[in-house]
């Protein structure tokens, strides 16, 4: 190993590095969601199961963000598709 | 009119306590008049950290309840001028802390102190809440660890919805953060968190910097608060860190690596 590798190799290397970085990546979650509404969390189950119905989607799929500005606030649900795992029929016919 | 400090973290085994006691009494020692409230009603700790454990007759849930009166329940230190401490309950739960009681007693303390130090409960139930409630500033004590500046985060957060400041929009609580059981041998190693590290993602205005010391392990075993302790790094510490606190400005101290320091510093800070 060289000097070079040496120097850099050794400050990301270290846990106090990994650390921060977690911690920052878990923190701009938390506080984007820290003023949003109680019923979020449900909302955002509701809508997965009923896009699970004709999609094939997971959980982390589902993004859905209050944000407000002044006095209007928007409600922002965004759905994240895979082509590859679209159902080639929705869930109702395949049942019938 | 006097001003609440609440002493919160979140998470527990920080040092609040440690750091309540040490807090009032150097704002006593500054000619402040001082009240250190415990806020942990069935966990009581604060006064075996002030060393007044057999001097409690009533207590904050006493009065809250009015079954005594304020003088009745504040026990004067015996070391330090204008120094009181307000013990709580062992035996009641922390329901006992009703709304309106905890109200009444705040305001008869602001009345006739300058300060009253909240040594609040960790976690975020009722007892906490209410400490938090009734800030005009906020000393958050975090430890250089992921878990304890998470919650110093989140705490930070409630403090900017809950707080009774923010309930009668009045201006938002004064928020100062205190590092404490900082080692900075670790740090130059790579193993902790460093003060620029937790301020960053903290964003508060640092009011000090608590080194890990045996003194504070001393200091609790004999019911002194540190910061009496002269000799020790943390009672230098807390010293300066109220002085901050009352706006001077002091170096930080005891913040650099004892052994190869020079070397650490140079390779370790790249």
């Amino acid at each position: 190993m060289s000097i070079l590798e040496r120097l850099f190799g050794r400050r990301t290397n270290q846990s106090a590095t990994v650390a921060k970085n977690r911690l920052q990546m878990v923190l701009v979650q938390e506080r984007a969601g820290r003023n949003a509404p109680d019923f979020l969390p449900l909302l955002k189950n509701e809508i997965l199961a009923v896009v699970a119905k004709y999609l094939d989607v997971e959980d982390e799929m589902i993004k859905i963000q209050l944000e407000s500005a002044g006095d209007t606030s928007v409600l922002e649900i965004n759905v994240e598709l895979d082509k590859a795992r679209i159902k080639p029929k929705p869930a109702i016919a395949a049942k019938a | 009119m006097g001003k609440v400090v609440t002493v919160t973290s979140g998470k527990g085994g920080v040092g609040k306590t440690t750091s309540s006691a040490a807090i009032s009494t150097g704002l006593a020692m500054r000619g402040h008049k001082t009240v250190v409230i415990d806020f942990d009603v069935g966990l009581r700790n604060l006064d075996l950290i002030m060393g007044v454990e057999r001097r409690v007759v009533f207590d904050f849930i006493n009065v809250i309840n009015g079954d005594a009166n304020l003088n009745q329940a504040l026990i004067k230190d015996k070391r330090v001028e204008n120094l009181y401490i307000f013990p709580t309950s062992q035996t009641r739960d922390k329901d006992a802390l009703r709304k309106e009681g905890v109200e009444r007693v705040m305001d008869e303390l602001r009345d006739n102190f300058d300060f009253i130090v909240c040594d609040s409960p960790a976690g975020i139930e009722h007892g906490a809440l209410t400490a938090l409630y009734h800030a005009d500033a906020a000393i958050v004590v975090t430890n250089p660890e992921v878990s304890s500046v998470r919650d110093s985060d989140r705490i930070l957060g409630m403090l900017s919805s809950r707080s009774r400041r923010a309930e009668r929009n009045e201006a938002p609580v004064d928020e100062f953060l205190l590092l404490t059981r900082y080692s900075a041998d670790r740090v130059a190693k790579g193993e902790m968190l460093s003060i620029e590290d937790v301020q960053e993602i903290l964003s508060i205005p640092l009011m000090g910097i608590i080194p890990e010391s045996e003194s504070v392990l001393k200091a609790s075993n004999t019911g002194q608060p540190v910061i009496l302790d002269k000799d020790s790094i943390a009672g230098r510490a807390y010293d300066d860190a109220v002085a901050r606190f009352l706006g001077e400005t002091r170096e930080m101290r005891f913040i650099k690596a004892e052994k190869k320091g020079l070397f650490r510093s140079l390779f370790g800070k790249a």
